[in-house]
């Protein structure tokens, strides 16, 4: 059995009186696609900023790759790519270009070795379009290369997919899997669920602690455990006033045209009932399935 | 009769060889919330801009609440609340003071801005916060100041272009919330018909946009299919299989080798196949038997509810290889 990638004990930082990360402990092993989801502050980026050992803990340890992320940062460094939304590119710059400065960044002066790697994103045939003529898919992959051009066993992605239709999502995803396969470790941080589906297991980040981590279809069967119901109602507003002072309703809410109510207990015949009486017309109520939002909603309040 | 807040026709944007926005026709009716839905530079705020009137297009007609964009500018935008991507607030100045900016602006009176401002501060949640300086506002509540902006004036119609982009999932759900109750609460979905407050919000987010009453995909400038997100999933009703098991290349390569199997798409710990209208029974009973044989195991294979992932990536299936 070889080591884990990362390996995160009692990982605690405090800034001042406040526990920006709070005692937390996982794994992470080779190939496995990871994602780390959670509200702005809850200590996401102070745990990668850790991991790449660009901040002390105040307590436990964490190793990545075998390497103390205190002791050895810069053998960590050295061997992990990080892929940001925020991260510069150059826009008056080719792909060739950008790639090229990005390689003498990391000591990477081998001409095939960039090659290899517009190859390897997809972008061969567009070495020569200046970055600013690029969308975003096209840019988001570029980003990648630039992450991958050292070779890295890990690679970090801060929200990789943001702002790009699932056609192109789903490409990008494509890719990350086929790194997976090669042997790369992925740690996804993000806010959107849609991202957060394609990772194989999921942690939830809250003040600092982590509430789970698991497979998003285990995260669904574990936290989620009454039914899902949608039901679609006139008026909804009122609808939603009543569903809430129903006891045995652990969260019901408004989307859209219809109201997501999720209970253990309730049956539908309940509900019917119980919005008629109100003066509520019941159009349908329907069966639904949980979403990773209805896992990070249920941890998160 | 329904009234429609927005009418537009064959709507047309270049930016030099770009077609922003390529043909595309839109009728809002009061009372929906309508999600424009695509990537980056699929045309999405362009259209809003050419809806607003902040662009003029190169052709094609344009009308909100009834008054002509291009003709009757000021008339159609003082029935237009705006909150734009990158919106502007004065971080130097308290909660109320900014909204008080922005009434003004919008030509309120000294005698009309406080009330509603402090209905619409109640209504967002940041009554308690009227005195606080923005600059000093969280992510969640300068995006709620920024709703409250740009609903100072009651406007009928209520452009959102991705309003909830870098905001974490709770703060998102409260802000859907408040824009569901605002049109729920309006006077069109208690039956009265006339008054409703109709809303356009745009997104690149599957979850966001089956919030929506309805969606318009859009794609290169275009609208690709629009319809309520239950009509478009049900588009794919009984053709998304589940497969979760091991080895992942296994299952892969089984799903692919099936001749009723459309499209394999890996969801980190799953896969979902797309299957041929009406073969889904052959499919999960044929495939499990293949996967075993070909050394693999399967914990679950079952039809699925289509979700409007699957829809939009069927829809632009055939443009697949060539659109990132």
């Amino acid at each position: 059995m070889s080591l884990p990638v990362i390996y995160v004990e009692n990982l605690t930082r405090r800034f001042g009186d406040f526990v920006a990360v709070d005692h937390i402990n996982f794994e992470v092993n080779e190939g496995e696609v990871v994602g780390y989801l959670g509200p702005n502050g809850s200590g996401k980026t102070t745990t990668i900023r850790m991991l790449l050992g660009l901040l002390m803990p105040s307590e436990g340890e964490a190793t990545v790759l075998g390497y103390d992320v205190v002791r050895q940062s810069e053998e960590v460094r050295a061997r992990v790519g990080y892929m940001s939304q925020k991260f510069a590119i150059y826009d008056d710059l080719t792909t060739l270009e950008n790639l090229t400065f990005y390689g003498g960044v990391y000591g990477i002066t081998d001409k095939k070795r960039i090659i290899e790697t517009l190859e390897l994103v997809g972008l061969t045939g567009h070495e020569h379009t200046l970055t600013r003529d690029l969308s975003t898919g096209w840019r988001q992959r570029l980003s990648l290369g630039i992450a991958l051009v050292h070779k890295p066993k890990l690679l970090f992605l801060d929200e990789p997919t943001s702002g790009v239709d699932p056609t192109a999502r789903r490409a990008f995803w494509d890719l990350i899997y086929e790194l997976a396969a090669s042997g790369v470790t992925i740690l996804v941080t993000t806010h959107y669920m849609d991202e957060a589906e394609y990772c194989e297991r999921v942690g939830v980040m809250r003040d600092g602690k982590l509430l789970a981590m698991d497979t998003p279809t285990n995260l669904k069967k574990s936290i989620i455990t009454g039914n899902v119901w949608e039901v679609f109602a006139h008026p909804l507003e009122q609808g939603l006033d009543v569903l809430q002072e129903l006891e045995g309703v652990d969260r019901v809410g408004l989307a859209g045209d219809h109201l997501r109510v999720i209970s253990s207990q309730i049956q539908q015949e309940t509900m019917q009932k119980l919005l008629s009486k109100n003066n509520i017309q019941v159009e349908r109520i329907e069966r639904g399935e949980p979403t990773l939002e209805d896992v990070f909603l249920a941890l998160a309040r | 009769m329904t009234e429609y807040l927005v009418q537009a026709s064959n709507l047309r944007k270049s930016f030099g060889n770009t077609h922003a926005v390529n043909d595309v026709s839109l009728q809002i009716p009061a009372g929906e919330i309508y999600g424009l839905v695509g990537s980056d530079g699929a045309g999405k705020t362009t259209t809003m801009r050419l809806l607003v009137g902040a662009l003029l297009p190169d052709g094609g007609e344009v009308s909100v609440c009834g008054y002509n964009v291009l003709k009757q500018t000021e008339q159609a935008r003082s029935t237009i609340g705006y909150l734009s991507q990158r919106f502007s607030m004065y971080e130097d100045l308290t909660v109320l003071e900014n909204i008080r900016f922005f009434a003004e602006v919008r030509g309120l009176s000294s005698t009309e801005w406080l009330p509603r401002s402090l209905e619409i501060l109640e209504f967002v949640g940041l009554e308690k916060f009227k005195d606080r300086r923005a600059g000093q506002l969280s992510g969640g509540m300068k995006q709620k100041l920024g709703l409250a902006s740009a609903l100072v004036t009651r406007p009928r119609l209520l452009l959102l272009d991705e309003p909830t982009t870098g905001v974490d999932p709770v703060t998102r759900q409260d802000f859907w919330q408040l824009v569901i109750k605002l049109v729920a609460a309006s006077p069109s979905q208690s039956g009265q018909g006339e008054g409703g407050v109709s809303v356009i919000i745009s997104t690149p987010y599957m979850d966001e946009a089956s919030r929506c009453h309805r969606v318009g995909f859009m794609k290169n400038g275009q609208i690709i299919a629009e319809d309520t997100p239950s009509n478009l999933r049900k588009r794919l009703n009984g053709r998304v299989v589940e497969l979760r098991g091991a080895p992942l290349d296994v299952l892969r390569q089984s799903a692919r080798a099936d001749a009723d199997v459309e499209d394999v798409q890996a969801f980190g710990d799953r896969l979902h196949l797309r299957v041929a209208d009406g073969k889904a029974d052959t499919v999960l009973k044929r495939l499990k038997k293949e996967i075993v044989n070909a050394g693999g195991h399967v914990d679950e294979l079952r039809s699925v509810p289509p979700g409007l992932e699957d829809v939009f990536i069927a829809l632009s299936d055939h443009e697949y290889a060539s659109t990132f």
